[in-house]
């Protein structure tokens, strides 16, 4: 697709993730107000009718997801946005839709907390909450756009991806990728997945890993005639409940969890730059990535032999990809808006020196700042 | 088996996980009846959790067996997305009242065209016996064992408060009229709200009345229902019927009309 087909536009972050989610397919929205992800209802609350697409305002979060939970199964594809409060508060229904593999979208513009915390201002403190927020052993997919651009594009994978694994996506914004506006080229015909239906005749079991499908199960919607039983209680391929039996039990979460780690690599999203003869690499996601960047190019103008990663798939974490760098790489510099956390999983799977360059209070590093450090390590390293 | 439990009860999920005596059954009845009228493939069930979430699950159709509370928003995103079903809700008095209270005043004040079947047995049945928002003033429970101190909701004029258009009151103890008016509660478009009083021998009885003897708990139950234009005579007893109707509201339509693309 040649830039000409492309519809140009001057958006912020937010507003990318609608029109991304637009063209994914979401027909579905439903959320309730929120700083600083407040614009996105207020966009889909205009665009959504336009497309035929259904919005909700909901009296809470709770209610939120789990409306996304009745309507993917009433076959829509389905998106929330939100924030730290909020996405605390959809953490059990986030869980319901991982177990009844219910595909959807739930957009989180990170801000500062803990608790109330910055309304308005920006943070990277909910990358565990995303991953871990809700109980129980589960795997689900995070995504970290660093520009509005990449909201744009991450959203639509979002969807994708939800479709292709029947899971739910986080999409993990910040305050600054939510406000900042940029050049974003929207597609007008992204590449599309949906949610791959069983042939009809064929016998269906609604919970059961299909071999034609990576081990995933296929989706039919309530209404096809197939009698579906959806149960948030560990269940077999029928949706019957198997929760008091240990074996059976066991057998589920290992197939839920399987589905995301034996398909990570039809999952990961990796950018590097510089990195293969790097002595030090910066290691990012999100916002931070950007001011990472201009550091590490600044540093190779003074010569110094250094690499950048921005990992744009947070979760299943990109384990392969780091651990290949970390066979020529001395050290890893990982800059963050929080006191250090994604850090802690780039140190078990590189095993080698990783500083954590941490800021909170809800500005993000200067490319001084980073380069400071870059400096730093390549002296020592 | 009987016929229309043949016909329309999900056999690989049986048997069901009700005690002896449970009034769950005799609503799970009415509503297979309700479904051999109005026609099975024009259903989908949610409920929530409890003893009455279960109640679904036995139907073979399109069931979703939600969170704890959370079952009206699940339902309104498959009412809006599939507007051709009957959507009915299966919830409990702590399941609607307590954990999803919010839920549940706003969905009537929306006039959602859902239907959301409440059953009441006063009590946290599954849970071992704990006090509900319906639990008597002064009634010993698991969590009260001193007496209620708190006065408990009345579902149905809270929800004739909050909006909804057709409320009813039924009782287990007579399943002819519960099932008529859970029919016409599914016929309803708009917020249609049934509250089910029920027997539960294994919980309310034992704990609160003091039997778990299900014949006791079920001629009680006859006693406190008031009938036709019968006056209460003590805060027991109970109307059954419709008690609030209102034809004229129209139930909530998104901005766009036509459903999903």
């Amino acid at each position: 697709m040649s830039s000409h087909d492309n519809n140009i536009r001057i958006i912020h972050g937010n507003e990318a993730c609608v029109e991304g989610a637009i063209v994914a397919g979401c027909r579905f929205f439903a959320g309730y107000p929120i700083t600083p992800a407040s614009e996105v209802a207020e966009m889909m609350a205009s665009r959504l009718p336009q497309v035929k697409g259904i919005f909700l305002q909901m009296e809470d979060e709770l209610a939120s997801v789990n409306a996304l939970i009745g309507a993917a199964w009433g076959g829509a594809k389905a998106m929330t946005a939100t924030s730290g409060p909020g996405f605390s508060l959809m953490q059990e229904g986030i869980g319901y839709a991982v177990e009844s593999e219910t595909p959807c979208v739930i957009l989180n513009v990170m801000r500062g907390g803990p608790s109330t915390g910055q309304p308005t201002l920006s943070s990277q403190q909910d990358v565990y909450q995303a991953r871990y927020g809700s109980h129980g052993d589960y795997e689900l997919i995070v995504l970290a756009p660093s520009s509005a651009q990449e909201a744009l594009d991450l959203t639509i994978r979002a969807f994708n991806l939800a479709e292709q694994f029947l899971v739910p996506v986080i999409v993990l914004t910040d305050e600054i990728v939510a406000h900042t506006r940029e050049r974003v080229a929207i597609p007008e015909f992204p590449q599309i997945v949906n949610r791959k239906k069983p042939q009809a005749g064929e016998k269906y079991i609604p919970f059961e890993g299909s071999k034609d499908n990576n081990g995933i199960p296929l989706r039919a919607n309530f209404g096809e005639g197939h009698n579906i039983l959806v149960d948030g209680q560990l269940h077999d391929g029928y949706g019957n409940r198997v929760g008091h039996l240990p074996g059976k039990s066991a057998d589920l979460v290992k197939r839920l969890c399987d589905k995301i780690t034996k398909n990570v690599d039809l999952i990961t999203d990796i950018e590097m730059r510089n990195v293969e003869d790097a002595e030090v690499i910066v290691v990012t996601y999100g916002s931070t990535s950007r001011p990472a960047l201009r550091a590490m190019k600044e540093a190779r103008e003074l010569g110094l032999k250094v690499g950048w990663v921005k990992m744009k798939t947070l979760f299943p974490f990109p384990e392969k990809e780091l651990r290949k760098l970390a066979k020529s790489a001395k050290t890893f510099i990982v800059p963050e808006m929080n006191l250090g956390k994604i850090v802690l999983e780039v140190d078990r799977v590189t095993k080698k020196r990783v500083v954590s360059l941490p800021k909170i209070g809800g500005e993000l590093h200067t490319p001084d700042e980073v380069l400071r450090v870059i400096k730093e390590e390549c002296q020592n390293a | 088996m009987h016929e229309l439990g043949e016909r329309y009860l999900r056999k690989s999920a049986l048997p069901t996980l009700f005690c002896p005596g449970c009034g769950d059954g005799t609503i799970l009845n009415a509503m297979v009846r309700v479904v051999d009228k109005l026609g099975i493939k024009n259903f989908n069930f949610v409920s929530g959790i409890g003893c009455s979430g279960w109640i679904p699950v036995f139907i073979n159709a399109d069931v979703l067996h939600a969170l704890h509370g959370r079952a009206i928003p699940v339902a309104m995103g498959l009412k809006l997305t599939q507007q051709d079903k009957h959507v009915v809700v299966f919830t409990g008095d702590g399941d609607c009242l307590g954990i999803g209270g919010n839920h549940f005043i706003h969905a009537a004040r929306r006039n959602l065209d859902i239907t959301v079947v409440m059953v009441n047995n006063y009590i946290y049945g599954m849970t071992g016996g704990q006090t509900a928002p319906t639990t008597p003033e002064k009634a010993r429970t698991k969590t009260a064992p001193y007496g209620n101190v708190e006065p408990p909701f009345d579902a149905t004029k809270l929800a004739i408060a909050a909006g909804a258009t057709y409320v009813a009151r039924h009782t287990t103890a007579y399943p002819q009229q519960l099932k008529v008016g859970l029919e016409e509660a599914v016929l309803h478009k708009g917020f249609s709200f049934l509250e089910v009083m029920t027997q539960c021998p294994t919980q309310a009885g034992r704990i609160i009345y003091g039997s778990g003897e299900p014949t006791f708990l079920f001629s009680e139950l006859k006693k406190r229902t008031l009938l036709g234009k019968q006056q209460a005579t003590n805060s027991t007893q109970f109307s059954i019927g419709v008690l609030h109707y209102d034809k004229e509201k129209l139930p909530y339509q998104p901005v766009c009309e036509g459903g999903i693309e």
